[in-house]
């Protein structure tokens, strides 16, 4: 079964009854602009030691779009997604089989610069984590281990353009050598997303980026979300079916290891295709 | 008792709630169209007055199963399946008020209609409403028992009343054209027939409501063959 591809709907799509298969049709047609894959996953497998924790994982996510992944606790769409930069490598004893494919690099080829990849291909966490720094040095900092070249202006300029892109610059313009640590919540998390932005990566990963904020503050990344992927790729792990269904432009479920349904947001929330699916964002279980 | 309800009771319990107010709401409309020609060819005022007074409990469970609906929607935000069930509900409310209201201007027309003697045998009109009531109940079953086949024979009922309709009207023109007279009761016939024409239509609303909750597929204006501009 092969469920990866969005660019070729018909495998994607199983038919359940007598009327999916018009469904399709309607769909196939609906199916908008072309895109393009920024990455593909091909057969992954992942274990930790002798646990395996996903099986058989293939998809394609597309450029400059939001790709949410959700799916019950324990069903390996962070573990997933930590494959995405190789996160997961710090861990002892996992091993990986199957192939990642960022463009066209394929990210476990022996040789790969890791500290280069997670620099193509960023991270925001469910808790901020901003350094006991101040707010211009939070996000100077990546840029200055990166090697960043330029002279004062120049860092001036890209820590400003990064906390603009990050929606915090207003806020926080008059106090960049304040201490992070005395910024909100939900400003402390769009600091860290203005640190990832920082150094120009090309995919950003977010692990339950909004989960710690309060509904304004998690309107706020939303809306961030929603912003930024002109610009980047972003795929984003989600409890919240409701903020992934607001801000994913697709959504891919996994379950016990395994990604049931890839399909658009919007399909996947009003006619999803697999019973699984309709179990899980119905909360027939969770 | 099912996984959702072990996860969810209090949701389940309000969705079946809603389906229920529902079907007492599509059982009085259909009792109300049957009625509403039963007055007519009994010629029984009575019957049609208190099909008239009987708008008003439709009226209010209009408004019920709104609220019902705009509820569920808000507090429990439902996706997928539970969400078309919702939308869809709101749509068979409306549906349902409208055939309500038809089935008291069905009324209304026969206690003009029986202010005098009959102007000819009334054949075609009883058999329009046998097909539309039975429309609105198969419409209704399919919707409790969730069977989109059952949803789609009643759209392919709607040809035979749209057919009919045709013909009482051409049969009333003629017979206006030879007794100009009987004009203004042949008028209240065809508009009765008319009615029940579009008492059709609305049932034919609900079972494609029906087949957009079991299979997510929009059939209205010929969606699924992509002819609806």
């Amino acid at each position: 079964m092969d469920k990866r591809s969005y660019a070729n709907e018909e495998k994607l799509m199983k038919p359940l009854d007598s009327f999916s298969d018009i469904s399709f049709q309607v769909r196939k047609k609906n199916s908008g602009k072309k895109l393009s894959t920024k990455v593909n996953v091909e057969n992954l497998n992942f274990y930790y030691g002798q646990v395996q924790a996903l099986h058989d994982v293939s998809i394609d996510i597309p450029l400059n779009h939001v790709t949410a992944l959700i799916g019950p606790s324990g069903c390996g769409k962070s573990t997933f997604l930590r494959t995405l930069n190789r996160m997961n490598d710090i861990i002892p004893e996992v091993r990986i089989e199957g192939r990642i494919r960022i463009d066209t690099d394929n990210i476990y080829e022996s040789g790969t610069d890791v500290a280069d990849l997670r620099r193509r291909v960023g991270m925001v966490f469910q808790q901020s984590n901003p350094f006991p720094k101040s707010i211009f040095d939070n996000v100077a900092y990546g840029l200055r281990i990166n090697g960043f070249v330029g002279n004062r202006v120049e860092l001036s300029e890209r820590v400003e353009a990064s906390l603009q892109a990050a929606a915090l610059f207003d806020e926080v313009k008059d106090r960049l050598y304040e201490s992070a640590l005395t910024l909100s919540g939900g400003q402390q998390q769009r600091l860290c997303i203005a640190r990832a932005l920082a150094i120009r990566p090309e995919v950003l990963l977010m692990d339950e980026p909004a989960s710690a904020l309060d509904p304004i503050a998690t309107q706020r990344i939303e809306e961030l979300i929603y912003q930024l992927k002109e610009d980047y790729t972003i795929i984003i792990v989600t409890h919240n079916m409701q903020q992934a269904a607001r801000v994913s432009d697709f959504t891919a479920v996994f379950w016990l290891g395994r990604m049931v349904e890839y399909d658009r947001t919007d399909h996947i929330f009003t006619a999803p295709q697999q019973k699984i699916t309709e179990d899980y964002v119905t909360g027939r279980f969770g | 008792m099912s996984s959702h309800q072990q996860f969810m009771p209090h949701f389940q319990e309000e969705l079946t709630q809603l389906k229920s107010r529902l079907l007492v709401m599509g059982g009085q409309v259909e009792e109300m169209v049957s009625d509403a020609v039963r007055a007519l060819v009994e010629r029984d005022n009575n019957l049609a007055e208190k099909i008239i007074r009987d708008d008003e409990i439709i009226n209010k469970l209009h408004l019920e199963i709104d609220e019902r609906c705009f509820k569920l929607l808000a507090l429990h935000q439902p996706m997928a399946s539970d969400l078309r069930m919702i939308v869809s509900s709101v749509r068979i409310n409306s549906d349902l008020e409208r055939v309500g209201d038809f089935a008291v201007n069905i009324a209304e027309a026969a206690l003009r209609y029986l202010r005098s003697p009959s102007v000819k045998p009334l054949i075609d009109i009883p058999k329009m409403a046998d097909i539309a009531r039975g429309m609105l109940r198969d419409s209704l079953n399919a919707f409790v028992s969730q069977d989109a086949k059952l949803a789609q024979e009643t759209l392919d009922k709607d040809d035979q009343l749209d057919e009919l309709n045709g013909r009482v009207f051409s049969d009333l023109l003629d017979h206006i054209v030879v007794q100009p007279d009987s004009t203004k009761l042949a008028l209240e016939l065809i508009l009765i027939s008319r009615h029940l024409e579009r008492i059709g239509d609305h049932a034919t609303n609900i079972a494609e409501g029906v087949i957009f909750i079991v299979s997510g597929l929009d059939v209205r204006h010929h969606a699924q063959d992509g002819s609806v501009s």
